[in-house]
């Protein structure tokens, strides 16, 4: 995401100088034919641009129709953005609004609005476009993350550049929320053709798409705050992950922006060439309990399963060591964070006794795992790790997300499960009993209720109490937090560590010294 | 041309009886393409109004009628997930994979017309021997994996051809030849290897009759009468492989796509699939049948103009 503060003019000046030396060196490169190992391939190869090697392709850019990490990731922050972001220590920061106040009851935001914003259509940003964004999510937004805007009572426009917003009733939640993609900032004039035009204020805008192969993003000439290094990024998906590795290699992309294998991280261990980034993520990786079915349905049996996984062997064997150990619903980018991995120690003589108690020694439980590679490889540690206690696991490789989504995610028709919850603060997913976690506690759901429109200054102790209350519980099992895993060409700099909001961060990304 | 006819013809029903296959194959494929476009965030509501916009709500019946109602108007109608029209998408697709097999197809005919008839005019030597244990290896090797070995020493180690991607041909040529390189090698040599014992086999049946002995008591050299009686007669049978080798390319371009990030059909086939995007797939695989029963056809057609034998009949 953009920094809110703005450059002096001289400063301005000075890059769009460099920046200009830097295009022009690049024509020359070129025009000098691809000679060089660098020129070769999609790699951009000149100070001004860079590309990314990213798995999973977005089917389409309107993230107001569908769903998945990969819509957010290549377009918030980039072309998209709120009136509120959230910085890499996970707090929230103005952005589009150079400020806001809330009303001591909570119930109402004034949101005072940047002037001078321009769309990359040239419309500017007004009170009128944030209202209508606002609005929109309410009307059009087809996914269930949009009910999140269902607190809005309503949003007023109360001067060109002022925004009112009434809720319902008190939420933290909401202020969040507003972050994430359901907070971006559309023009009025610009959503007839969101899935190929989108229409943003961000620091990029879409400059090529290539089906099955590339976004590229140019940047903003118009862009209110300060440039963005890069006057150009790719984003180059790729489905197989050698085949990344391999671009990197061979300088055919500059970043891999998601590790896929920690194991094939020994072939960039040049540090003349490469450098690894490794940070923290949003995505607790959950071993899901079915809560509502026999045996997890008995507390003293999903204890058991907790006592029984030793999580940092796990983590050495499926993930060549790198990944946090958390045990609990939260990332440490959280304010609530707390690290809660001693509450269940390995004690595979507890987890027998318990099982015993609970009478379900021997018992065969279906665990159905979605077919990705660290799903899998995780899966059969746990599988193993539970054999030793007397529970005894039958694998079931599900499609994802197509099979997996139908079977383990809408219907909950599974006993164990294993997948990276992505989403950020992502607490409120035990609140729901029709969630396929399918935990009915409403004295948890009480806790995440009072946190949400309680006291700001409370937000953190409640939720604190609720992430505990959720690992007492056992109400499932967190194996490890995915890490930020990157490998980026060693003069690359700037790469966001933590990976805290649904943008993929771009605007501070340079090469370190001109190539 | 009453060839010509009744080959169209038992084409065209081919073509009905595929696209029936195809869509029934896929009505009971599990998962729901409304399902994967809402991921996480499907509530019941939400779906029952997106299966109602995709129109996969309807009877099966009326789903395969409106599609292939379309079909006849060239319309293959418009992605669930990227709400476009799929018959351009998948031209442009097609034309990459066309390159990627042709390319591997003429890799394979350089490498195995040579290799098999020298196989089969040294069949009783150590050479011959040595070329056809080495295609028969050929053959062993999976593309994908011959793909991977390529990258790994010519792009990897020797940094000399990049390892994947793929520009079109129009915006710059000469990166579009280095990068179709790697994938027509991997693609062209194990078909190559396959075709290998098939030209060496149609030689060396060749070598053996009347003809060839004819010809050689009339004067002239084994080398002349082999180029000039053998060969043509040596190549009906290979014709037939060829065609279907062809098709078989076409397939199998889909595998060393991905190895090579190549925005081909077969990468499209692929996604589509993950995706349930099942207009997506039905148009892919209607169009692949059609390409497959065409070239059977075409080399149907070929037979007749190389061997006179069936003109006749």
């Amino acid at each position: 995401m953009a920094k809110s503060t703005a450059r002096s003019g001289a400063a301005l000046r000075r890059t769009a100088r460099v920046t200009g030396c830097a295009l022009l060196a690049g024509t020359l490169a070129a025009a000098c034919g691809s000679g060089g190992g660098s020129g070769s391939g999609s790699g951009s190869g000149s100070a001004d641009s860079l590309s990314i090697g990213l798995i999973a392709e977005p089917a389409s850019l309107d993230f107001t129709t569908t769903d998945g990490a990969a819509v957010p990731q290549a377009t918030l922050g980039s072309i998209y953005e709120g009136l509120v972001r959230v910085d890499q220590q996970g707090r929230i920061q103005p952005l589009l609004a150079e400020r806001y106040e809330r009303s001591d009851d909570g119930r109402t935001y004034t949101f005072h609005l940047r002037k001078g914003v321009k769309f990359t259509s040239g419309a500017e940003f007004t009170a009128d476009d944030a209202v209508f964004s606002i609005d929109r999510v309410k009307k059009d937004w087809k996914l269930k993350t949009a009910r999140q805007m269902d607190v809005v009572e309503k949003a007023e426009k109360t001067g060109d550049h002022r925004v009112k917003v009434t809720l319902n009733h008190a939420s933290n939640g909401w202020l969040y929320a507003m972050t994430t993609r359901i907070g971006a900032m559309f023009s009025r004039t610009g959503v007839t053709d969101l899935a190929n035009h989108p229409v943003g204020t961000g620091p990029f805008k879409l400059a090529e798409r290539r089906r099955g192969d590339r976004i590229v993003l140019d940047r903003n000439g118009s862009y209110w705050g300060g440039k963005p290094e890069l006057g150009k990024v790719t984003l180059k998906y790729f489905k197989d992950a050698g085949a990344m590795n391999n671009a990197l290699l061979t300088k055919g992309i500059d970043v891999v922006g998601t590790v896929q294998a920690p194991e094939s991280l020994s072939r960039f261990s040049d540090k003349n060439r490469f450098r690894t980034i490794e940070g923290s993520s949003t995505g607790e990786v959950v071993l899901s309990m079915n809560n509502s079915r026999e045996p997890f349905k008995d507390k003293r049996v999903r204890q058991a399963v907790r006592h029984a996984i030793d999580h940092k062997a796990l983590v050495e064997t499926s993930r060549a060591g790198h990944g946090k150990l958390i045990g609990t619903m939260a990332s440490p980018t959280d304010p609530w964070y707390e690290d809660l991995t001693g509450s269940y120690p390995y004690d595979p003589a507890k987890a027998r006794q318990l099982l015993k108690d609970a009478g379900a020694e021997g018992r065969t439980v279906k665990f159905r795992v979605p077919n990705m590679p660290y799903a899998m490889s995780a899966a059969q540690v746990v599988k193993s790790q539970l054999d030793q206690v007397g529970l005894k696991a039958e694998i079931e490789p599900l499609e994802f997300p197509a099979r997996w989504l139908s079977e383990v995610y809408n219907k909950a028709d599974y006993d164990l499960s294993v997948i990276a919850h992505t989403e950020p603060r992502d607490l409120w997913t035990f609140a729901d009993p029709g969630y396929y976690f399918r935990y009915d506690n409403p004295a948890y759901a009480k806790l995440l209720k009072d946190a949400d429109s309680g006291r700001p200054e409370d937000e953190a102790a409640r939720y604190r109490e609720a992430a505990r209350l959720l690992s007492d519980d056992a109400a499932a099992d967190w194996l490890y937090l995915m890490p930020n895993l990157m490998v980026a060409d060693k003069d690359v700099t700037g790469l966001p560590v933590n990976q805290v909001g649904e943008g993929l961060d771009l605007a501070g990304i340079r090469w370190a010294k001109k190539k | 041309m009453r060839v010509f006819l009744r080959r169209t013809a038992s084409l065209l029903v081919s073509a009905v009886i595929a696209s029936f296959v195809v869509f029934a194959f896929l009505s009971v494929l599990p998962g729901d393409p409304a399902e994967v476009v809402l991921g996480t965030n499907a509530g019941q509501a939400e779906l029952a109004s997106l299966r109602h916009s995709f129109g996969t709500d309807r009877p099966l019946v009326v789903q395969y009628a409106d599609w292939a109602q379309g079909l006849l108007h060239g319309d293959f109608g418009t992605s669930y997930i990227s709400h476009d029209p799929i018959g351009p998408r998948i031209a442009d697709r097609f034309g990459v994979t066309c390159w990627l097999a042709l390319g591997g197809m003429l890799v394979a005919l350089l490498f195995a017309l040579p290799t098999g008839v020298l196989a089969a005019a040294w069949h009783r030597r150590p050479a011959g021997a040595v070329l056809s244990a080495l295609s028969q290896a050929g053959i062993a090797v999976p593309a994908f994996l011959a793909g991977i070995l390529l990258v790994y020493v010519f792009a990897v180690r020797a940094g000399a051809l990049p390892a994947g991607g793929y520009t079109p041909l129009a915006e710059d040529p000469a990166t579009w030849a280095r990068q179709l390189v790697l994938p027509c090698l991997s693609l062209g040599l194990v078909q190559g290897a396959v075709l290998t014992r098939y030209v060496r086999s149609a030689v060396l049946t060749v070598l053996h009759q009347d003809f060839l002995r004819t010809a050689r008591a009339k004067g002239r050299r084994r080398r002349g009468a082999l180029w000039r009686h053998g060969l043509p007669n040596a190549a009906v049978p290979v014709l037939t492989v060829l065609g279907l080798q062809l098709s078989t390319v076409l397939v199998g371009a889909v595998v060393v796509e991905r190895v090579f990030v190549i925005p081909g059909l077969g990468d499209l086939l692929l996604q589509s699939v993950a995706d349930r995007d099942l207009l997506v797939v039905q148009g892919v695989v209607i169009v692949l049948v059609v390409a497959v029963l065409v070239l059977n056809v075409v080399t149907d057609l070929l037979y007749h103009l190389v061997d006179p034998r069936l003109r006749s009949r």
